[in-house]
């Protein structure tokens, strides 16, 4: 099959990988493009835009960062935990947000991240304005040391791998299949008797876990939780990876997590640093209008076209 | 007598703001029956349609269900007792497959509709049964097509399909020949009459040959109230009926059907 050896290739380049780049960059890289797939999840395959998913992000980052620094648990089981708290809080507020559509859909998410946001700037545990820093990476079963970048590289893009599989899974599912529906045409997927709210709410769940999932790995990954993570900011750029990508395509959010990071780490050192929001508003823009379904929906359109 | 009857209204009545839409409606729909819903533009035929499957919420009145209130009952779980419903635009899945979408109805009961941690593979077991009902409805060749691609008349006839794989006991169909040519018309004519075997429908529709040919009880709408009820000759004969719906137009086209009479 050639999707399967797409598949193989890609995966023996990330195993190789870090000999070439800068592992820490590459993490960076993985982390971003597992959120960005847990979002599109929800905006590709069931036509939800969250427009609060940083949440969900530094929710598992909060929990995962302020576990390892307090309790001295294995990073295996603080990442658990992050997961587990993102994904409860996702159970909470996709509960509310599945009510309403459209616009709607984004305002509610935008409010509940917001009223978040607020709480972690207050609450104790997450160091304010000042960030969890420091978080230790721990020993990984109690067993194998994850300072070394290399070491937690490989760890990373095992738990990228997992993610990745998982939301693959869940779109070449049963369950996909309805989301598919829902995404396609919601009345009739009503008509035929299917509680659209339900679905959508256990795709939010999903979604929202593994975003925390990118959120608490990251955490590990620079030893640090901020309030970057939480802030709508953020919210807007998994949007804009989504988009620039290829929303509704397995490979658009890594890509795109890819282009956005990799610009970004770019711009960040040179003179342009200060035009970074310039000149990524820009590239949405130019995104938006020439080429609308993504660097991979283009792709994947050009290929059909020519062979 | 309710077990005569599968669907029944009472006193129904829709209002939006300081504008009555449905105006007390007593439908009785006799079981096995073709049912149609006639009435000018406006009258209220798709917003009853929209109450009976609970996309609206009635302001006052209940329906019966076999006997059974399902006023309180959601939209879904009224799909789920046997009324399944059709939309004005065609109702499919554009970018799936032509047989996915009538598996997307067949899924619902197979239970692992939440199932995200499987193959979808385990799917291909419905396909059997989707090919027959697309093979009932003229579409067997047209399985792996992405759906977005068929023809409308098509897309009406896979609604179709779809719909049929539920196995309802009751389907509502709206305006299912709109925006169509005449050959298509023809063929989903046909089509519905095949499906109406064992079953009951309930029909808004325009085209008033199709509703000669199908209807055995007419129910005419006005401005949300019922006008009048009957068989097509009694409805048609209806000195009201003449003048608020079909007009002059009336004469025409009772005359096209009498000479297809003759010529039949």
């Amino acid at each position: 099959m050639k999707v399967n050896k797409l598949y193989l290739s890609l995966f023996g380049l990330s195993l190789v990988a870090p000999l070439v780049l800068y592992p820490v960059f590459l993490m960076k890289v993985l982390c971003f493009a597992l959120f960005a797939c847990a979002f599109n999840l929800l905006l590709g395959f069931v036509g939800l835009l969250s427009f609060g998913h940083a949440i969900f992000l530094g929710t598992g980052g909060y929990i995962t960062g302020s576990l390892m620094l307090n309790t001295g648990i294995t990073p295996e089981l603080g990442i658990l935990a992050g997961t587990l708290a993102a994904g409860l809080l996702g159970a909470v507020y996709g509960k509310l947000a599945v009510k309403r559509e459209g616009i709607y859909f984004a305002m509610v998410t935008l409010a509940l991240a917001q009223l978040a946001f607020f709480f972690y700037l207050q609450a104790p545990f997450t160091g304010g304005e000042d960030g969890l820093q420091g978080v230790p990476r721990g020993m990984l079963f109690g067993l194998i040391d994850l300072s070394d970048n290399m070491v937690m590289y490989y760890f990373v893009l095992a738990i990228f791998l997992f993610g990745f599989w998982l939301i693959h899974r869940t779109i070449h599912s049963p369950f996909g299949q309805i989301l598919k529906a829902i995404r396609e045409n919601e009345p009739r997927a009503v008509s035929l008797g299917y509680n659209v709210n339900d679905y959508k709410w256990v795709a939010f769940i999903i979604s929202s876990a593994l975003a925390g999932l990118a959120g608490s790995t990251k955490t590990l990954v620079f030893q640090l939780a901020s309030l970057t993570d939480v802030h709508w900011h953020m919210s807007g750029e998994v949007v804009l990876m989504t988009l620039l990508g290829g929303m509704g395509t397995i490979f658009g959010p890594v890509v795109g997590a890819g282009v956005v990071v990799t610009i970004q780490n770019y711009l960040s050192g040179g003179e342009l640093g200060n035009y970074i929001s310039i000149i990524m508003g820009a590239i949405f823009i130019v995104c938006v209008l020439a080429f609308r379904s993504g660097i991979v929906g283009e792709f994947q359109k050009m290929v059909k076209k020519n062979f | 007598m309710t077990a005569d009857y599968v669907l029944e209204t009472r006193h129904l009545v829709k209002e939006f703001k300081g504008f009555t839409a449905v105006d007390d409606v007593n439908l009785k729909v006799r079981r096995g029956t073709i049912h149609a819903l006639i009435g000018p533009n406006g009258a209220g035929k798709t917003t009853v349609f929209n109450l009976l499957t609970k996309f609206l919420t009635p302001t006052k009145g209940q329906i019966l269900y076999n006997g059974e209130d399902i006023t309180a009952l959601k939209s879904a779980a009224i799909a789920r007792k046997g009324i399944v419903r059709s939309f004005q635009i065609s109702a499919v899945f554009p970018h799936l497959s032509v047989l996915e979408n009538v598996r997307i109805a067949l899924q619902r009961k197979e239970g692992n509709s939440f199932h995200f941690w499987t193959s979808d593979k385990v799917l291909n077991r419905l396909n059997d049964r989707a090919l027959e009902l697309l093979d009932q409805v003229g579409l067997k060749s047209f399985a792996n097509t992405v759906t977005v691609d068929l023809s409308y008349g098509r897309k009406r006839a896979l609604e179709i399909a779809t719909t049929l794989a539920l196995e309802p006991e009751m389907l509502l169909l709206d305006e299912p020949t709109q925006g169509m040519g005449h050959e298509d018309v023809s063929v989903v004519a046909d089509l519905i009459k095949k499906v109406s075997k064992d079953r009951t429908i309930l029909m808004v529709e325009h085209n008033l040959h199709v509703v000669a040919k199908l209807a055995d009880t007419i129910t005419v709408l006005q401005r949300g109230a019922i006008l009048t009820e009957g068989n097509y000759a009694e409805v048609s004969q209806n000195p009201q009926v003449r003048e608020a719906y079909m007009g002059v137009e009336a004469d025409d086209h009772q005359a096209e059907t009498e000479s297809e009479k003759e010529a039949v």
